[in-house]
């Protein structure tokens, strides 16, 4: 099994996060060999923000994404910049709101992320309901491993918050499949 | 308050964490640094676990500072390092050779990004390899190590501390853009095990000169602080370690200062060597760039083409041992316009090919493929 996923969207949308957080989950909880990589413009806020994570069951060599099983994107310009790594087999991962992809050819699934984390109450979780729902679309990671990740990465006082947000992603996939 | 040492187990770290937490495992207590994007990372750990277990960091004004706080720090008996990248590793450079004139051990980190000047601060490059090693000015051997893993970025580290308190040399510890910001699986032994891995440096004795050499040709070193009263200068000096500017002098230490390693270069050199045996082109790399290769080798085996890979972990003093033991074609794969590549050169006796990129990331494994197709075709 090898699984490349790559996010893309702008700075502060926490794409480096979502990497990061696949990627110890998938190393640390899920017992996989995992590589993540990230490169990021120079604002702290709305520049260019793309993250990579390879999932392997054998060693990583190669530690890039050559061709994406799956884009996970938050910004029309990701899907302009990342769009040609995608495999042609490959798998779109959107916030439906921000990214619409009417001539898109290959499966698009779509959550509108960011307006469900402002109805917790709270935007930047965004990003952990994306992840939640990546966790019910591709089930290539276990949720209870992703959400240990997500332990390690918040603050303590943020866990009630980013649960109710990682549920909320998964259950929209189970209900939207 | 109680030390708090790393526990047994697996950690999902950069590699700038790893070479943090390496140095402090190997027994690093003191690091003097000034950030510098991509090896900023090191500092920061530093700062947060040295306290931790009973060590000191300072944030100096710049990096000639730096590097100098931790060549004063040495001489107490510390194990001490520094970490910096592209125009720091530049100003570093006239203390490194009074690390290698004073044989002072230090580790300095250089998470190599794309150059010359400020260049690429956030990306690969693989340009201060030469520099590694004629950085400073004059006639010396340091000793270089480069990992290609962050496993291997937290293993490494103990060689590094080792030889530098064996050889009192300085360590240029090579990291690049790609390994300082990448994250992967980390296993930590129990404390135990790799404390025993930990040399400490030889002690002066009774009625010694502090720059009289014993048959390693290193000296033991008296540790300030301990009632010593010793001279050292960065000027030519005899064993008493006062300066002595005279041409039989400058001939003896100078000449004692290179023997010291190369003397030991056998026990220095590390290298990987991946389907080697039977191969027609060897491709010789190392750090990140050695992945992309490693890469391409296994896809040219499929296609039938007799590749292998030669990964140096020592770069200096040259592992030129695993060149003239074979007799394929050589190739050099390195993120320059060409420095490995020459000293390949000097030792293989057939063709040498070059493969170089100039920065900001590695190849991508088709086209080393691509060129294994050129040449061999």
């Amino acid at each position: 099994m090898k699984v490349e996923v790559k996010f893309g969207g702008l700075g502060g949308q926490g794409i480096i996060t979502m990497g990061f957080i696949l990627a110890n989950a998938a190393a640390l909880y899920d017992g996989k060999e995992a590589v993540f990589t990230q490169d990021y413009s120079a604002e702290a806020r709305g520049g260019a923000s793309t993250s990579e994570v390879i999932i392997s069951d054998e060693r990583i060599d190669y530690p890039h994404v050559q061709k994406a099983d799956y884009l996970v994107l938050m910004s029309m310009s990701a899907y302009r910049d990342y769009v040609h790594k995608l495999k042609g087999d490959g798998v779109l991962i959107v916030d439906s709101d921000l990214v619409k992809l009417p001539d898109e050819k290959r499966k698009v699934y779509g959550i509108p992320a960011t307006k469900l984390a402002e109805e917790l109450g709270n935007p930047i979780v965004a990003n952990i309901i994306m992840l939640g729902f990546f966790a019910g679309v591709t089930k290539i990671i276990k949720p209870d491993s992703l959400m240990a990740a997500i332990k390690d990465r918040v603050p303590k006082r943020f866990w009630e918050l980013n649960e109710k947000a990682f549920a909320e992603g998964l259950q929209y996939a189970e209900k939207n499949l | 308050m109680s030390e708090k040492h790393l526990k047994e187990g697996y950690y999902f770290w950069s590699g700038d964490v790893a070479a943090a937490e390496g140095a402090i495992a190997a027994g690093c207590r003191f690091y003097a640094g000034y950030p510098i994007t991509p090896s900023s990372e090191i500092a920061e750990q530093m700062a947060l676990r040295l306290p931790q277990v009973g060590g000191k960091f300072i944030e100096m004004e710049d990096e000639i500072a730096s590097i100098a706080a931790i060549i004063g720090a040495s001489w107490t008996g510390k194990r001490v390092m520094t970490a910096t990248s592209g125009p720091g590793i530049s100003l570093m450079n006239e203390n490194i050779g009074l690390a290698v004139m004073t044989e002072v051990p230090v580790v300095v980190v250089n998470a190599m990004r794309g150059a010359p000047s400020t260049g690429l601060p956030t990306l690969v490059g693989q340009g201060d390899l030469m520099q590694a090693m004629y950085g400073s000015h004059g006639s010396y051997q340091i000793i270089s190590l480069y990992p290609n893993s962050i496993q291997e970025t937290f293993d490494l580290m103990f060689e590094a501390f080792n030889y530098a308190e064996k050889y009192r040399v300085p360590v240029m510890y090579l990291l690049d853009g790609l390994l300082a910001h990448m994250y992967e699986r980390v296993y930590v032994p129990p404390k135990e095990e790799w404390e025993k891995k930990i040399l400490w440096r030889k002690r002066a004795k009774e009625g010694f000169l502090p720059y009289q050499p014993e048959d390693d040709l290193v000296p033991p070193m008296p540790l300030i602080g301990e009632g010593y009263k010793i001279h050292a200068t960065g000027l030519t000096h005899d064993e008493s370690g006062y300066p002595n500017l005279t041409p039989q002098a400058q001939e003896k230490l100078v000449r004692r200062l290179n023997e010291k390693i190369l003397k030991h270069e056998e026990e220095i050199w590390k290298v990987e060597e991946f389907m080697t045996e039977d191969a027609d082109l060897i491709i010789v790399s190392f750090g990140g760039e050695a992945r992309a290769v490693k890469s391409a080798v296994v896809e040219a085996r499929k296609e039938g083409y007799k590749v292998g890979m030669l990964r140096l972990i020592t770069i200096w003093p040259f592992p030129h041992k695993f060149i003239e033991k074979y007799s394929a074609d050589f190739m050099v794969a390195e993120l320059n316009y060409g420095q490995i590549y020459h000293k390949v050169r000097e030792y293989a006796g057939n063709k040498v090919y070059k493969l170089n990129k100039m920065g900001g990331e590695i190849h991508t494994p088709d086209e080393i493929l691509r060129k294994i197709r050129e040449v061999m075709a």
